[in-house]
């Protein structure tokens, strides 16, 4: 075969890659423009102040923003502190040795796991072995052992970019460890830390299979840890396979997509704030 | 303290694992003198420094044997102070390395560490170190600023003013205007012969000028023996070992 000259190759993989990346972006949007037109329409303030009824053909969807809140703030609040802290330990008080590797090929197998085998876990051993029942609390601690690998990950990889030569200087300052990995490196990683930890949220507020398992499928507002729940996901998925409404199916898929987004904004303009302030 | 010798370094070889970066030294650091280490890349010169302030210690599979005495005492002894001993020993690195924070919170690092608090006591200490690391006069109205935002040559005199703060015995240099352009570098060497009279020097440096211009002592190491030390005249004029000759004419390093 002829080989194309340079000049040619050169315009095919600029205009290739362009229609890789158009294609990217088309689908993304294709996506958000779906759900959006089919859910805008029902979207008002009652749709997210009201609480369903009619098992959600009418009313809004206030228990389940309530619920998905409850189950993804706890499952973020469990997984963050034990995720973060093992990323420290695995980063900065270890050599790498076997012990280390072990650890991290587990926490890697646990990220390849189905969500849905999570919530069979969840099932056995938190609403039926410890008796929590379906329930924010079996819900929130399932996801958090979810969330755990890609926290640990993103934190290691973020904790790793840390320049060697800032725990250098802080040691050679006359700083401890602790105040080593506390003044200079998480400050450093937070940016990649928090990355991690938005995805995170995102990850959780979608997630369906691992909750409808551990938290249920109540309609009811949520009155404790012990409540179960309904989360906006197991909300859509529910209206739509038994075809209760699917108007407000849509609407509770755009509410979820315009929530992620918002997340994510924020998320990017405090981070950009912080790297601003610190650098 | 006996003899004036503030460091005393007795057949201390490093290893990392199965290499031997460092073998068997023998060297006196004197009281305010400004002992200059030269040699070619990867003779042991930074080995030695951060053996000195322990540094190496962070490295996986390092091991030494040897005496390393400061005032006397062993500074390997099991009952040592690491933390204590490296505010001792307040080192500045080949590239300038402000943390990612204001000029005023590079300054303040390790005095904060060491548990100083209150913003009077901060304040003169700031002042105090970057007067004497000569920084103080270009950075005065804008502590609040990032230390990134400086330039290369400022960053360094930063460094030094950052372990002035932390009231340290002897400063250690690692080839510290290696990446500096003529003015910066005459600033610092500045800088350096001011401290002499208050701190203990070692300045390990890849350009032997320099070490002729500010060293009182000079020792020349070479893959991690020190092939001669004595008063920078001689080490530049009559050196006793062919090596010492040979690499100050250029033949190798």
């Amino acid at each position: 075969m002829k080989r194309l000259g340079p000049r040619i190759e050169e315009k095919a993989a600029r205009i290739g890659l362009w229609a890789l990346t158009l294609i990217t972006v088309s689908v993304l949007l294709f996506i958000i423009f779906f759900i959006l037109r089919r859910g805008l329409p029902v979207l008002n303030l009652k749709f997210l102040t009201a609480n369903p009824a009619d098992m959600g053909k009418s009313g809004g969807i206030f228990s389940t923003v309530v619920g998905t809140v409850a189950l993804t703030v706890l499952a973020v609040v469990i997984a963050a502190p034990l995720g973060v802290g093992t990323a420290i330990y695995l980063t900065e008080y270890t050599w790498g040795g076997p012990v280390t590797r072990i650890i991290r090929f587990g926490a890697e197998c646990l990220a390849g796991i189905p969500s849905i085998i999570f919530g069979l876990f969840g099932f056995i051993l938190f609403v039926t072995k410890l008796k929590f029942g379906w329930s924010i609390l079996s819900g929130g601690l399932t996801l958090a052992f979810m969330l755990l690998p890609t926290i640990i990950r993103t934190s290691e990889e973020a904790i790793k970019s840390v320049p060697p030569a800032y725990r250098n200087v802080s040691f050679s300052l006359g700083s401890t460890k602790w105040q080593t990995v506390t003044r200079v490196v998480l400050p450093s990683a937070l940016p990649g830390i928090i990355t991690g930890i938005v995805l995170s949220i995102g990850r959780s507020i979608g997630e369906t299979a691992a909750t409808i398992f551990t938290a249920g499928s109540a309609l009811r507002m949520p009155t404790s840890l012990f409540s179960s729940t309904r989360t906006m996901s197991v909300h859509f998925y529910i209206l739509a396979r038994e075809g209760i409404s699917m108007p407000n199916a849509y609407g509770t898929a755009a509410i979820l997509i315009i929530a992620i987004l918002a997340i994510n904004l924020l998320t990017y303009y405090l981070m950009n704030r912080f790297i601003k302030k610190y650098s | 303290m006996t003899n004036g010798n503030a460091i005393e370094v007795r057949g201390f070889s490093q290893y990392f694992g199965e290499v031997r970066k460092l073998d068997a030294i023998d060297l006196d650091v004197k009281r305010n003198e400004i002992l200059g280490i030269i040699g070619p890349a990867r003779s042991g010169k930074s080995t030695f420094l951060c053996a000195l302030n322990r540094l190496n210690d962070l490295v996986r599979g390092s091991r030494h044997e040897g005496a390393i005495r400061i005032d006397g005492r062993d500074i390997y002894d099991p009952g040592v102070d690491v933390v204590a001993l490296r505010r001792q020993l307040g080192m500045v690195f080949a590239t300038p390395v402000p943390l990612p924070r204001s000029i005023f919170e590079n300054v303040a690092f390790g005095a904060r560490r060491a548990g100083l608090r209150g913003r009077a006591r901060l304040d003169s200490i700031v002042r105090d170190s970057l007067e004497k690391g000569g920084l103080w006069e270009e950075v005065k109205d804008r502590l609040d600023t990032s230390g990134l935002k400086l330039s290369g040559g400022q960053q360094q005199r930063l460094c030094l003013a950052r372990i002035l703060a932390v009231a340290p015995e002897f400063i250690l240099l690692d080839e510290p205007t290696s990446g500096l352009d003529p003015i910066s570098t005459m600033k610092i060497e500045e800088s350096l012969r001011r401290l002499k009279k208050e701190y203990t020097i070692i300045l390990v440096t890849n350009n032997t000028k320099q070490a002729a211009r500010v060293a009182d002592r000079t020792a020349f190491f070479l893959s991690g023996e020190l092939i001669e030390i004595g008063t920078t005249a001689k080490i530049f004029t009559a050196p006793d070992d062919a090596r010492t000759d040979g690499y100050l004419r250029g033949r190798f390093g």
